[in-house]
């Protein structure tokens, strides 16, 4: 049976296609909404560790699986290896209705305005394809307040002298600090630094019907038992859903767009539960696959009007992947410092984000998530024997007595780190699957270096006895932090999308996830996610309703 | 070597043997689950508490391989039998009847790849190590469901209650 036609179609319904779905619905365009997982819960899979979005050994609690997908990575050797999404080289996004914003531990970041503008802040970087946005700060300021009100966000914003000027508080209070980010807190007022509540998208009390926080361990990683964690999958797509205008399908896998004789393109080819293939036609096509699947979905869209993929005139789609070298330091502490009071993270710095001295941008630095046990058993300092009755030891001695603190250092976007469609590899459904290749580019170690330095010696200032550091490593970055590949700017020459993330060469296709990303800023980019999906999703209902049907 | 016979379900990964497996084992054979169980109490050793063996490693490992950890099968038919016999090469003993030193000995040799001999070509010994000591380190610090950890014995012993009560519980050193 041939599908009803609608006026958009949006792939994945993640952070950001959840919140474009929400604005097209709500602003009366009847939606399509695919998504290639299915709704999850805590009940899936309760508190296991090693079935959670931390640690994926043995498998991903929140998809995809690893029997229909796969992936090839490219090595600096030209050598090319399979990997599957329970691989960390696999760079996997979760598959199901509410994406990474179901187990995410949900900080709420704005960007700063300098984070918008990298190239005018710090100049050219050689080797890198650093670039300003082509939209500010100040243009996505109502996105993000969008965001922070109708998905919820809990925070303190005056505590932080480094934000971005905002027009309206954060819609809930600040969540307590737990003992660590206690103690830690008075170490950085010592030094001089301006310690303040990490925003989350968490309830730190009843907001939107749902219930506030009750701070267990397995937060991060993890579905929240109480639905108190703030995702797509329970705010703005339940919105959606409930305007009558959008229909979520769920274990649907877009495959490509549907490009007619004229170049136009007028819908997508889908696989749907039964692995049987569809067609849904749609006026306006949004791709929030991810940073990876994203890209992958426009190169494998040819035709003879766009021989090597919609938008990939220039050379530009997939290219710039970037994610977050995350850099910092542990300290051993002589008492115990874990209070068990979930999920670990609750402080922050925005000190070193920006004008850092001989560093191109930086990044903030926050307690880190609780460590489960067998996270933990892998956390030793250097050179220590990783068994035998020493490992043990160190682990029970340990396990309340250790601080991290960790923080994201932006990259530099550069050019040949990227996602291809491999020649020869396909997944369940034939299609060819992404293919990765790159490294991160040099000057991402100096920013590590330079953070995990500062984050070492808040942990000394708070009386740590033995600290050490770890950097971010040099190879490929991305992971759930992945962005860049379809990079939005004004000159099509050197961008995939305009502003408002529709892509040159076409009236219809618009980008909405981190694929849009100029750059990654030093934050995690949940929240700017969000906030893009506003800023595309209110850009196609405005012009909509001008009469612009995108022809 | 003896050949590896890889089959999925119930069979024995030892070739030309009939299988001796308890009921409830799924892969490995009794002598495999008594040699892993002897690597297991090497990587993490009982003391106050319970050892790798004792915590549920073997079971673990067992049922993995009949399921995600497939796929290491052919892994561990090739390790554990290089074990065996680089300890009867050495020592004329199985590992099973070695001295907790002369186990470490041969795990140290393994860990650092200067095991280059029979099974161990291309720098598996290494490889073999970090794999069972990984997934050791799951069975024993891991949710009990798949296996190990029988009663979150390691939480116990690290003092994090299960199930949570915030704010209640209180460990003293």
């Amino acid at each position: 049976m041939k599908n009803n036609h609608v006026n958009a179609v949006v792939v994945g319904a993640g952070a950001g296609g959840g919140v474009v779905a929400k604005e097209l619905s709500t602003a009366g365009l009847s939606v399509v909404l695919f998504e290639r997982g299915d709704w999850v819960s805590f009940e899936d899979h309760d508190n296991d560790e090693l079935l959670s979005q931390r640690t994926t050994v043995l498998g991903n609690a929140f998809g995809p699986d690893d029997d229909r997908y796969r992936r090839v990575v490219a090595g600096e050797d030209g050598l090319t290896e399979i990997v599957y999404p329970s691989d960390g080289a696999y760079n996997n996004v979760a598959a199901c209705v509410g994406s990474g914003t179901v187990s995410y531990g949900a900080m709420a970041w704005r960007f700063m305005a300098e984070d918008f503008r990298m190239r005018s802040t710090y100049g050219p970087v050689q080797g890198s394809t650093l670039e300003d946005w082509p939209v500010s700060y100040d243009d996505l300021e109502h996105c993000y307040e969008k965001a922070e009100w109708e998905i919820g966000v809990a925070g303190d914003a005056s505590l932080n002298p480094f934000a971005a000027p905002r027009k309206k508080p954060y819609p809930m209070p600040p969540f307590s600090y737990n003992r660590e980010a206690t103690m830690l807190e008075s170490a950085m007022k010592r030094m001089g630094l301006h310690p303040f509540p990490i925003p989350m998208l968490r309830n730190s009390v009843p907001y939107s019907g749902r219930p506030a926080c009750v701070r267990r361990r397995t937060c991060c990683g993890f579905a929240c038992p109480v639905n108190a964690k703030c995702g797509t999958h329970n705010t703005v797509i339940p919105a959606a859903l409930s305007t009558g205008n959008c229909e979520l399908r769920t274990q649907c896998v877009v495959g490509g767009l549907i490009i007619d004789a004229s170049g136009r393109i007028t819908g997508v080819e889908y696989f749907d539960r039964e692995d049987t293939k569809q067609e849904q036609t749609a006026d306006v096509i949004v791709l929030a696959a991810s940073a990876t699947e994203t890209p992958r979905l426009l190169l494998n869209s040819t035709s003879r009007h766009f021989p090597s993929g919609v938008g990939n005139r220039h050379d530009w789609v997939g290219r710039n992947l970037q994610g977050h070298a995350y850099t910092g330091a542990f300290g051993l502490f002589e008492e115990d410092i874990f209070d068990d009071v979930g999920p670990g993270a609750t402080l922050a710095i925005s000190d070193f984000s920006h004008h850092n001295p001989g560093i191109v941008g930086g990044g903030i630095l926050a307690n880190e998530f609780t460590r489960l046990p067998y996270l933990f058993s892998n956390i030793r300092p250097p050179g220590s024997r990783m068994w035998g009755e020493e490992h043990k030891e160190f682990q029970r001695k340990y396990f309340r007595r250790n601080v991290q603190v960790v923080g994201p250092v932006q990259e530099m976007p550069f050019f040949d780190s990227r996602v291809q469609v491999d020649p020869s590899v396909r997944d369940s459904w034939g299609l060819p699957v992404v293919r990765l290749s790159g490294h991160r580019h040099p000057r991402d170690a100096e920013g590590c270096e330079f953070l995990s330095g500062k984050a070492e010696a808040i942990l000394k200032e708070a009386g740590a006895f033995q600290t050490w550091r770890h950097l971010g490593g040099s190879g490929l970055s991305g992971g759930q932090h992945q962005a860049g590949t379809c990079r939005m700017g004004d000159d099509p020459l050197s961008s995939v999308t305009d502003r408002f993330g529709r892509v040159h060469d076409t009236p219809n296709v618009f980008v909405s996830d981190a694929s849009l990303h100029v750059t990654n800023g030093g934050f995690n980019p949940a929240l700017t996610i969000m906030a893009l999906g506003y800023w595309v999703g209110e850009h196609i209902a405005g012009e909509w309703h001008k009469g612009n049907h995108f022809r | 070597m003896r050949l590896v016979m890889l089959a999925a379900g119930g069979l024995s990964l030892i070739a030309g043997c009939a299988p001796k497996r308890p009921p409830g084992r799924r892969v490995l054979s009794d002598d495999d689950a008594g040699l892993l169980g002897a690597i297991a109490d090497r990587i993490i050793p009982p003391d106050a508490w319970p050892g790798g063996r004792e915590n549920g490693v073997v079971a673990f490992i067992d049922r993995q391989l009949d399921g995600p950890y497939r796929r290491f099968r052919g892994e561990y038919r090739r390790g554990l039998d290089a074990v065996t016999e680089s300890c009867l090469g050495k020592y004329r003993k199985r590992f099973e009847l070695l001295s907790a030193e002369e186990q470490n000995t041969l795990l140290g040799e393994m860990e650092s790849g200067s095991l280059r001999d029979g099974g161990w070509k291309e720098g598996f010994s290494k490889r073999f190590f970090e794999l069972v000591r990984s997934h050791a380190m799951q069975a024993y610090y891991g949710s009990p469901r798949h296996g190990g950890n029988p009663d979150y014995a390691s939480y116990k012993m690290m003092g994090i209650d299960y199930p949570q009560v915030i704010g209640q519980n209180r460990y003293r050193p």
